[in-house]
């Protein structure tokens, strides 16, 4: 016997792939909650349609009015400064009316559950969520939750996505490296743990980089990540040899107390990115980190502050990025 | 009353028996089989033409949630999941709340258990106390009480050197200790199988090794005390190596798998699906391959349903806060037939592993169609399709992924000690 479908009920179903939750039958934007499967047409089109944003937002007067009369609700579950105030600034310019609610200090600890969170929101008629919750999946199941006609961007689900950060860096990469598939690109940390370094997995395989690697110990390595389509180094030496991009990520503090590794001060000896390694890659080879960054960690202060280095330009580039999903998740383009 | 069934296929796999043939039912037991004796006055002839006749389904493990947790089901409602599914003997593990560590919980779920449809609820008791994995339950008054085994749900022990006491203890009154193999520290906050899946999802994994690891250290337990212990529910290949090279060992240990094991992959988690958000987790198409052969060569000799019914909310949130287990008590039955439709192994075989298997296991006996045996035992309609819908779906927890199969053949009716415990509706029969 072959399974037939289940008919339509109030259970729980088996979810959709990604696509199909977060595009729209004719393949628009619906929901942005992976960069995993999105099409590198779809991929470039986002792109483009931030340097557009970027532009404007050079300019004198950085608003238009294309998201006017729209509410964005900002839902953080998990304590951030720059995603949430730069998701806040690209509502701004695009002149919709923004809502912050840091979770963490409100109905979580009362025993509201997100649905419930969702539900009340959702009461007040609000067009989109920009959500952010120490749960992976938490996005898709918001995403699969919500009323038709809203849509949820996700910003930051456990260790799953952060996929607004990874367009960025791939703008970032964009803007200063060009063409994808003649870059070597390194990823440097705490791969296990990260939502970033995932995103950025499948953004840069999307626009099919000549080579993506990662670099790190054992302990801080996901089962099967060559399953990703990269390159595994455990020698930061060997892996920054010859590449265009290097991407730092931040090491936790609590990293220590679960046994990954011994101490920050190894780290640094080991994997901390100092100025006489970085000239064993690319002559101007991009210096980029997704920040807080932790100085003397996983980063020396005169490669964070030295030439190569775009961190700041990542931050400004990240209120473009977000200004352009948020139009076209609400159906509207720039120009 | 006495009962006369003809004309149905009987299979009895703990004898080898297959063939149309009589079956004579006196009061609770049967009576005969094979031939009528002469003199037998049937009160009730019934005539079970195109249906086959198995013994009633012993289920080593069935979460029915009472007492503690009715908001998620009762033995009322469980049990009538269980009936449908041909399931006449359920185990409940002893993490209900509070936990089976005396003879009053024993007696509550009896209990219970007597004023519903009449499967019979067997117990298993605590193997620590309040299930802390710190001091010894009181095994002696618990058996005295009824329970089949003791074991510690899948609550850790605090240390090997409780495990190793434990097994002494309960061997001292021949209790059977049942285990679960899943290293608690190894196990952390993971809640899926680590592999490709865990790491594109994003989720804490459980490694092979939680399994295994916890799994050597029972084998060198049972090694040294000479306990007889059934590892419950295993989720690995390698894990289920490691029993049949004990077992060929001479060493006195058995296994289960749950049914959904032997079906589904971590790759049916995708994406974040919590209906299969299980404990266990569902890991490799490796690990069920291997599974399933240790199924088909009876190195695993009972596969369970691992019931776990939740109410709705249970399996509403992002994956990791989601309740795991599944209601599967309506699926058991399909479930291990589908492995004989799909050529793993044969008919007698499947039903061996879930009647006179699990009853061997627990030293029951139930599980066959033997004369003197208990009259528990399923009438099934092989022509008939049995579709899993939420209407006609009797677990009180309708977190099932199969809901929506369909399935080759039905329980027709399923019968407990000579009476009839669930009857397919009228309407549903045509």
């Amino acid at each position: 016997m072959i399974p037939v479908a289940a008919p339509a009920s109030q259970l729980p179903q088996a979810g959709p792939l990604p696509n199909s939750l977060q595009l729209t039958p004719d393949g628009r934007l619906q929901h942005l909650l992976t960069v995993e499967g999105l099409s590198r047409d779809l991929l470039n089109e986002i792109l483009d349609t931030a340097e557009s944003f970027a532009n404007m937002n050079e300019k004198a007067v950085k608003k238009v009015p294309l998201l006017r009369g729209k509410t964005i609700v900002n839902l953080f579950f998990e304590a951030s400064t720059r995603t949430r105030t730069t998701f806040e600034l690209a509502a701004k310019r695009l002149s919709a009316d923004v809502l912050n609610i840091n979770v963490s200090t409100s109905s979580a600890v009362k025993g509201e559950t997100l649905l419930d969170t969702l539900r009340n929101l959702e009461a007040m008629n609000v067009d989109m969520f920009v959500v952010r919750h120490q749960q992976s999946g938490a996005a898709h199941f918001m995403a699969r939750h919500v009323e038709p006609g809203i849509s949820v961007l996700n910003a930051g689900d456990g260790r799953h996505a952060h996929p607004t950060q990874a367009l960025l860096d791939m703008f970032t990469i964009r803007r200063f490296k060009g063409d994808f598939t003649r870059l070597k690109i390194a990823i440097v940390g705490d791969i296990l743990h990260s939502r970033v370094a995932r995103s950025q997995i499948h953004a840069l395989n999307i626009l099919q980089t000549g080579e993506v690697r990662v670099v790190a110990p054992h302990s801080l390595l996901p089962a099967h990540v060559e399953d990703l389509g990269v390159h595994v180094y455990h020698n930061l030496e060997q892996g920054l040899h010859d590449v265009d991009v290097v991407i730092m990520l931040r090491l936790q503090r609590e990293r220590m107390e679960h046994a990954h590794l011994p101490s920050e001060h190894e780290y640094f000896q080991l994997f901390g990115l100092t100025r006489r390694r970085l000239h064993l890659a690319k002559p101007g080879c991009l210096v980029m980190h997704p920040g807080p960054a932790n100085r003397g960690v996983e980063i020396d202060s005169a490669v964070a502050d030295g030439a190569q280095s775009v961190i700041l330009q990542q931050v400004t580039f990240g209120i473009a990025v977000r200004m352009a999903v948020m139009s076209m998740v609400m159906g509207v383009r720039g120009s | 009353m006495s009962i006369l069934i003809e004309n149905a296929r009987v299979i009895d796999p703990g004898s080898g028996l297959d063939a149309v043939t009589p079956v004579c039912i006196q009061g609770s037991e049967i009576l005969a089989l094979g031939a009528v004796p002469e003199g037998f006055e049937p009160r009730r002839r019934i005539d079970a033409s195109g249906l086959w006749l198995f013994p009633g389904i012993v289920d080593l493990s069935a979460h029915l949630r009472e007492p503690g947790e009715e908001h998620k089901a009762t033995i009322a409602s469980e049990t009538q999941a269980a009936a449908r599914g041909g399931i006449t003997t359920v185990v409940v593990p002893p993490d209900t709340t509070p936990p089976i560590d005396s003879p009053a919980e024993v007696e509550l779920i009896s209990r219970r258990a007597e004023q519903a449809c009449g499967v019979r609820v067997l117990t298993m008791g605590a193997l620590t106390r309040g299930l802390h994995g710190e001091q010894l339950a009181e095994m002696a008054a618990l058996k005295r009480a009824g329970v089949v085994a003791v074991g510690n749900a899948w609550r850790p022990l605090a240390s090997p050197l409780v495990l190793r006491r434990a097994m002494e203890y309960a061997a001292t009154f021949d209790l059977m200790v049942s285990l679960s193999a899943q290293d608690a520290s190894l196990t952390g906050s993971g809640c899926v199988h680590e592999g490709a899946v865990s790491t594109r999802l994003g989720l804490p994994g459980i490694p092979e090794a939680a399994e295994t690891a916890a799994l050597g250290g029972i084998l060198a337990l049972v090694e040294q005390t000479g306990a007889r212990v059934h590892v419950n529910r295993l989720s690995t290949r390698r894990g289920a190596e490691m029993i049949a090279k004990a077992r060929a060992d001479g060493l006195p240990v058995s296994a289960d798998v749950a049914a959904h094991q032997l079906f589904l992959t971590e790759v049916d988690v995708a994406d974040f699906n919590p209906l299969c958000h299980v404990m266990p987790p569902l890991r490799t198409q490796r690990d069920r391959e291997g599974l399933r052969d240790a199924v088909a060569r009876g190195e695993i000799s009972a596969v369970c349903s691992d019931h776990q019914p939740h109410e709705s909310d249970s399996k509403l949130g992002p994956f990791a806060e989601t309740r795991p287990g599944i209601s599967g008590l309506e699926t058991l039955l399909p479930l291990t037939l589908r492995l004989v439709e799909e050529g793993l192994m044969p008919l007698s075989a499947a039903l061996a592993r879930i009647t006179a298997g699990p009853a061997d296991i627990l030293g029951l006996g139930s599980g066959r169609l033997s004369r003197g045996a208990p009259a528990d035992f399923v009438l099934f309609d092989p022509e008939a399709l049995n579709e899993i819908t939420p209407e006609s779906w009797l677990s009180a927890g309708s977190n099932s992924p199969f809901i929506g199969w369909t399935f080759s053949g039905r329980v027709t009716e399923t019968w407990v000690a000579g009476r009839p415990a669930w009857t397919l509706p009228a309407e549903d029969s045509a």
